[in-house]
């Protein structure tokens, strides 16, 4: 792969043009986007795609992870979401309420939860995301340990809950806490790292549909999480396919639940927008 | 560790259905490795059994070539309504068990 | 003057080097199942006791190139009318490269009404799969297919 300054000709000729349109277009932009904040930085940038340009990263995968994906009975993602069902309705003590005792029925109550996290936790100064939020239910009214990050209670809850919000539409309104993150964020989306020294937007913006080693490189959009990926041969969160494009990447790998993933999330969740949450995805 | 049993809902008396099975279960197979560099012990699902009102439909000796979280799906004919009873063994001798009912209509 | 032009003494040599390996029990085989290794070889002797390895009846559907060699899917189907008279008792997949070939081993019954099955493997490299279907009559068929398993483009530390 050429490695060429992302500022200037990571973006393929009609690429650049079709960014500049965008650039001149953006306070048109603003208004369908629905947002004020937008005005006051330029979302576009390297790493950016046009709405028209947003594709699932199910596209480049082949007919069979595609069915297995579309398929509730052979998607593996299931069984994460059944326990995540069970445990939905279970009191962790014979004190302690159950997360239905409060929520009710997580179909109804739970519809479009997940698409806004993270959102900014203003009193505490920093992001939270879904994972952190079920925690905090369970230290605080549940009187209980909180799950470790990845462990199949806290993946089952997450994909239990992010289940309700399937086949809705990515549409944050970025509000003006979110700004900071998702300046941030951006940033190191475009940012070099690693060994390999490759910032994101090289392979998911500048060659997404290209070929790495015998796989078809997606966009690196974020809906499909959690998703069952058969490289970990289980459930895994968003974070958790963040740390392993820095490892892919040879860079320092950061751990679940940072600031600057969760910031990485903000952007990917806005540079998304538009596509439908696939959760549970399946992806090789 | 959970499971699935999945059958079509409210099938004929006299169909032919797919049974499609999926357990959760990691199927380690013995060479993976933790970062400290211990290998992870194997513990697949030896033995899978499935039956339908007591009769046995599926006899199944799985090893460390199943992919995690197996899954198997087959045919079998329904005469009438009733149980399909899962029931699975690993390495480690721990027993699991799944049932789901199935209520045919008449033709 | 050395020339180019190989000697007499030398075409001859050739020619009888060739002729060894021609006639040598180590070329290639016509017979299906004997380019596999040793321990595959004692491991369908097991299996089959010895009963010849008929073709025909099974089909295999696998993708000629996995995504992922943790869960390859394995589609079967073997014609078989799953009567009294004409089942298959038992099914064997076998994956010659695994450390462990024997992946699984299931026993079906005429109860079974058809034989289409689905899964899936985990396979350890390239290689041929290998499915044995023994009839109620207790003959032997046997079908395989190639699937190439390439490693994961990036390394995954997460």
């Amino acid at each position: 792969m050429q490695h060429k300054s992302v500022m200037t000709s990571a973006l393929v000729p009609w690429r650049r043009l079709s960014s500049l349109i965008a650039q001149c277009s953006l306070l048109v932009g603003v208004m369908s986007l629905g947002a004020d904040a937008l005005a006051q930085f330029n979302a576009v940038g390297p790493g950016w795609l046009q709405p028209h340009e947003r594709r699932s990263g199910l596209a480049f995968k082949s007919e069979d992870l595609q069915n297995q994906q579309n398929d509730d009975a052979i998607n593996p993602g299931f069984l994460w979401v059944d326990q995540g069902a069970k445990l939905w309705s279970e009191s962790p003590s014979p004190q302690a309420p159950s997360c239905q005792s409060c929520h009710l029925s997580a179909p109804i109550s739970m519809k479009g939860v997940a698409l806004k996290y993270p959102l900014w936790n203003a009193r505490e100064k920093r992001l939270i995301n879904l994972d952190k939020r079920i925690n905090e239910c369970r230290v605080k009214k549940q009187h209980a340990q909180s799950f470790p990050y990845e462990s199949d209670e806290l993946l089952a809850l997450s994909s239990w809950i992010t289940l309700a919000s399937r086949g809705m539409k990515l549409e944050n309104s970025i509000d003006q806490s979110l700004v900071p993150a998702f300046e941030r964020g951006k940033a190191f989306y475009e940012k070099r790292i690693g060994q390999n020294n490759l910032s994101c937007a090289h392979c998911h913006t500048a060659h997404f549909g290209q070929r790495l080693g015998g796989e078809i490189i997606s966009q690196g959009q974020p809906h499909a999480y959690p998703a069952y990926r058969l490289e970990w041969q289980k459930m895994g969160s968003l974070q958790r396919r963040l740390r392993a494009c820095l490892s892919g990447v040879k860079a320092a790998i950061l751990p679940f639940g940072s600031e600057e993933l969760l910031e990485l999330e903000v952007y990917l969740n806005f540079r998304g927008q538009g596509l439908r949450l696939e959760s549970p995805g399946v992806r090789r | 560790m959970g499971a699935r049993i999945l059958i079509p809902p409210s099938p004929k008396a006299g169909d032919v259905i797919d049974v499609r099975i999926l357990i959760q279960h990691p199927m380690e197979t013995g060479f993976r490795h933790e970062l400290s560099g211990s290998a992870v012990p194997k513990n697949v699902i030896r033995q899978l059994k499935l039956d339908f009102n007591g009769q046995l439909l599926l006899d199944a000796e799985l090893g460390t070539g199943t992919a995690a979280n197996p899954f198997l799906q087959f045919q079998t004919q329904l005469f009438e309504s009733g149980w399909f009873t899962l029931s699975w063994v690993d390495d480690l001798g721990v027993e699991g068990t799944e049932r789901v009912q199935c209520n045919t209509r008449a033709s | 003057m050395k020339t180019l032009r190989p000697s007499k003494r030398e075409l001859l040599q050739s020619a009888l080097a060739l002729l060894a390996v021609v006639a040598s029990p180590f070329r290639v085989r016509a017979q299906n199942t004997e380019g596999q290794s040793e321990e595959f070889q004692k491991l369908l002797l097991s299996l089959t006791q010895g009963v010849k390895l008929k073709e025909g009846k099974i089909q295999i559907s696998m993708p000629r190139l996995a995504d992922n060699g943790h869960s390859v899917p394995l589609k079967l189907s073997i014609d078989s009318p799953m009567s009294q008279e004409d089942h298959v008792k038992t099914l064997v997949i076998l994956s010659p490269r695994n450390p462990r070939p024997l992946v699984a081993k299931m026993n079906f019954s005429p109860r079974n009404t058809k034989l289409n099955m689905a899964t899936r493997v985990r396979l350890n490299g390239s290689q041929s799969l290998w499915v044995l279907a023994q009839m109620s009559d207790l003959t032997w068929y046997a079908k395989s297919a190639e699937v190439e398993v390439t490693e994961s483009a990036c390394l995954d530390a997460s």
